[in-house]
């Protein structure tokens, strides 16, 4: 784990990524691209798929690229193409829930315990540090081992898991902006706590903490493709990247890649692009604020 | 003699084992300026931040206009109304104003909250006009302006809700000397047309000179000597208070005697009344 | 003045010749023509409000340019140009022949690293002596500051402002330098121990035979310790002298007005005179004199035509006792 430039910009990285941010404009306006075309596709996929997802084919299973079907066929007969749009949708929405749940969840825990501070700041931290301790994989296969299938569960827990990175991050950017004058200086015109926290210190630390978030997303997206490649989590019929991955796997066995890899291939370029662009950001913000 | 505005009794204040402030009294006659000088560790500020209720006295009292508020104010009525009495200007201008908001909305906030269902782009003409910035800076943001510039804002927006008392810490310490110079020259003026009291917390003798009655002079947590501007300063009692005067720099200066009076100092036992 | 040759005379520590920096997105150089010696064992000061080019200037003797930045002229450090100086020379020149004291001393070093490290690290680093050597040297140095050889244990955090300055000033002197730049090395420490901090400069300047450039907006304290003063406007010097001459009898109406708008002990009470409006912006062109838009003095001449920097840059430079502008 490595922290971000300046001290202002703690944010979480996993290592190997960060280090991607180094490279310049032309891959950041690539990711960009691409952000924006699998989001686009998500919200079109009804429109834009060829065929149901889950017509079966079987005459044509494990066909190659056709006019019928432009990225060819699965082990039980159904068109890749219109799979991974519809995929997309799933495999977009799962992590959309997680960073939205951690990110409001947590934002509230670090800006109650780094403004609050004393006892209940303890509380707070040393309780979302239990959380870090415990891998958010485990916590989502037992939540899904005890709840069933759905997608609720998992994103639930990973929610859950991706808490502390958030509520850390906010908390120590509450604290160094509390002792700024202009804090005090709206203390003394007598504003409230609430007020002062909602109108100026939020919208001040909101950037960093959307940065995390968007990089978040990432580390969301491919731990959601790992669950449903477990088996857990998506119900078996939904089109699903990560479900998609693991009902591949006999088509590679029989010499047919094309169904697994593709839906491998849109995990890895997405998870890259949205922690490009969210280092990127990141590192903006951080400059900004130097 | 008229009836103080500020009326400091007794003040106590500890952090862990260092005595911050101790039994610090003093009063700011209404229309009036006081100095508080010292160096860091003086506990001058500490001082500023109890009686603007930023930080709680562990003894003592603090009375404005004769009501006691020691401590943080509790509530929302006691909240504006303590706000309405004590004002304050920090010494940084470029970290006391929120970098997101315009000026226009510094004032309107402070407005809204204090004098609500006015007419408020009269009154920030009128604030604006009166700290010396033109209609056009209303809707700068802070990062725009100079630092002469974000300070006057700073002054305008502790104004708005026409305090009694108006607490200045360092408040132009940060400043080149040429605007420095301009802010003095506006506090001077702002004082004769309003009557505001101030509270004037620095390091810089000249200042002092410059725009203070009476000073107190701030050692390890306690006042060494107090009296009017013009009698501190031309006739020092204190030890501590004539060496401060003689550091400040000028042609024909002997750093090496300031520095050996200045071990003297130390060594003797603090707060012991000096010859 | 001859100009410095390498092979003649002794050579200044510092001697600056025409220096003219141009920044992106500026409409005119951030320094403009900049002339200043410093001799071994002198102190000059450099006096300049904020944005007036002094910190650029004395950066510029250490080669430290801001991005972007384009400089002509001449920057001889003890006889050798460091604007032509390659990345392996300007190390060398950083760790051995200048040195600089900064403002903040805490915000200068790694609070992590004890005071040991922190002497050492520049000399080491830099190949040309051992680990015991360094040691021998460091606390040679912490003496000649006044401070014991057990602050090689300690850690930044556990000294005070003042200490931890005359710490700063022991590391500058590591690589016994001929140049010794100090940039505000005052302006965060307490006024009484101001005096300790200048005395010991001064000392260790006159023990070393080290030349010391000055750089303070405090025309008091330029005065008070200082051989000769150079006045700094815009990115110009605009008056240079004797210190004591210039504090008496300034002949710039900048020098006079900021000296007017001082607040000073020895002063009655009131009004100060201010100086009226804002040093020019660096995004417009300047035609005449930098100062002319604020000067009281200013003729149609001055707005049109630059005056001669030496020694008083100014069209109608004040005369007879201490001008009150």
């Amino acid at each position: 784990m490595s922290t971000g430039p300046t001290p202002r910009s703690g944010l979480t990285r996993r290592p190997g990524l960060g280090r991607l941010r180094a490279v310049g404009t032309p891959l950041h306006l690539a990711c960009l691209g691409f952000v924006a075309l699998v989001v686009l596709a998500a919200l079109l996929a009804p429109w834009a798929a060829p065929d149901d997802p889950n017509a079966v084919d079987l005459g044509n299973a494990l066909a190659g690229p056709s006019a019928d079907h432009p990225l060819g066929v699965d082990a039980a007969g159904r068109d890749t193409l219109s799979r991974l749009l519809l995929g997309a949708r799933t495999s977009l929405l799962g992590p959309l829930g997680v960073v939205v749940f951690s990110t409001v969840a947590g934002v509230l825990v670090g800006l109650v315990a780094g403004w609050r501070g004393g006892w209940l700041d303890s509380v707070l931290s040393r309780s979302t540090e239990l959380v870090f301790a415990f891998p958010g994989m485990l916590l989502a296969i037992l939540i899904v081992s005890v709840q069933g299938e759905g997608l609720l569960a998992p994103v639930l827990a990973l929610a859950i898991a991706y808490l502390p990175y958030v509520s850390r991050l906010t908390r120590s950017l509450v604290l160094a902006e509390r002792t700024r004058p202009y804090v005090s200086a709206y203390l003394v015109q007598g504003h409230s706590a609430a007020q002062i926290c909602l109108r100026h210190v939020l919208p001040n630390i909101a950037p960093i903490v959307l940065a995390q978030s968007t990089i978040n997303f990432g580390y969301a997206l491919m731990d959601l493709a790992g669950l449903s490649f477990l088996g857990l989590g998506v119900p078996a019929l939904t089109p699903d990247w990560g479900r998609m991955v693991f009902d591949g796997q006999t088509a590679i066995q029989h010499g047919y890649p094309l169904s697994a890899i593709l839906p491998c291939l849109l995990i890895v370029l997405t998870v890259v692009a949205f922690n490009v662009v969210g280092e990127r950001w990141a590192d903006r913000v951080a400059r900004r604020a130097a | 003699m008229p009836e103080p505005v500020l009326d400091v009794r007794n003040l106590c204040r500890s952090f862990g084992t260092v005595r911050a402030v101790d039994d610090v009294s003093f009063t700011l006659p209404a229309g009036g300026s006081l100095g508080i000088v010292g160096e860091s560790g003086s506990g001058k500020t500490t001082t500023a931040r109890i009686v603007v209720g930023l930080d709680r006295a562990d003894a003592g009292e603090v009375l404005v206009g004769g009501r006691a508020g020691t401590g943080r104010a509790r509530g929302r009525t006691e909240r504006l109304a303590r706000a309405r009495e004590v004002q304050m200007v920090f010494q940084d201008p470029y970290l006391s104003l929120d970098p997101r908001t315009s000026v226009e909305a510094v004032l309107r906030e402070t407005l809204r909250l204090h004098v609500p269902g006015t007419d408020h782009a009269r009154r920030i003409r009128e604030l604006l006009d009166q700290v010396g910035l033109g209609g056009r800076a209303a809707e700068a943001l802070p990062r725009q302006l100079s630092g002469g510039q974000r300070q006057r804002v700073a002054i305008a927006r502790a104004l708005a809700v026409q305090p009694a008392v108006l607490v200045l810490d360092e408040a132009v310490a940060a400043l080149d000397v040429s605007v420095q110079a301009q802010v003095l020259n506006l506090l001077a003026d702002i004082r004769e047309r309003t009557g505001v009291g101030y509270l004037f917390i620095t390091h810089d003798l000249g200042v002092v000179r410059c725009v203070t009655d009476e000073v107190v002079v701030m050692r390890h947590g306690r006042i060494v000597e107090s009296g009017p501007t013009a009698q501190v300063l031309d006739d020092p009692q204190h030890a501590y208070t004539r060496l401060l005067l003689e550091s400040v720099p000028r042609p024909g200066w002997d750093p090496d005697r300031i520095a050996a009076a200045r071990r003297a100092l130390e060594e003797r036992p603090a707060g012991r009344p000096a010859p | 003045m001859k100009t410095a040759d390498r092979t003649e005379e002794p050579a200044n520590a510092l001697d600056v010749r025409g220096l003219r920096l141009r920044l992106p997105g500026t409409a005119r150089p951030v320094l403009d023509g900049v002339d200043l010696t410093v001799a071994p064992r002198e102190t000059v000061a450099l006096v300049g409000e904020s944005g007036s080019g002094k910190t650029l200037t004395s950066r510029t003797a250490l080669g430290l340019l801001p991005p972007g930045a384009t400089a002509e002229g001449r920057v001889l450090v003890d006889g050798e140009d460091v604007l032509t100086m390659g990345p392996d020379r300007l190390r060398a020149l950083r760790t051995g022949r200048a040195a600089m004291v900064f403002q903040d001393p805490r915000a200068a070093v790694n609070p992590l690293r004890r005071i040991g490290d922190f002497l050492t690290e520049g000399v080491r680093l830099g190949g040309r002596t051992d680990a015991a050597e360094a040691d021998r040297r460091a606390v040679e140095l912490l003496d000649a500051v006044g401070l014991g050889p057990e602050l090689l244990r300690r850690y930044p955090g556990q000294l005070s402002g003042g200490m931890l300055q005359r710490v700063m000033i022991a590391a500058a002197l590591m690589g016994d330098p001929a140049l010794l730049l100090a940039d505000e090395p005052t302006t965060a420490l307490d006024v009484t121990s101001q005096a300790e901090v200048i005395a010991l400069l001064d000392r260790l300047r006159e023990r070393f035979g080290t030349g010391l450039l000055f750089v303070t907006h405090d025309l008091g304290l330029a005065a008070a310790i200082s051989d000769r003063v150079h006045v700094m406007y815009a990115g110009r010097i605009v008056e240079s002298g004797p210190a004591e001459e210039l504090f008496r009898r300034p002949r710039h109406p900048y020098t006079a007005a900021l000296l007017a708008a001082t607040p000073r002990l020895d002063a009655p009470p009131g009004r100060l005179a201010a100086i009226d409006g804002q040093p020019p912006d660096l995004r417009l062109e300047l035609t005449g004199c930098a100062f002319a838009a604020r000067c009281r003095y200013a003729t149609e001449l001055c707005r049109e035509q630059a005056p001669a920097a030496h020694p008083v840059a100014c069209h109608h430079p004040l005369e007879g006792s201490r001008a009150d502008a």
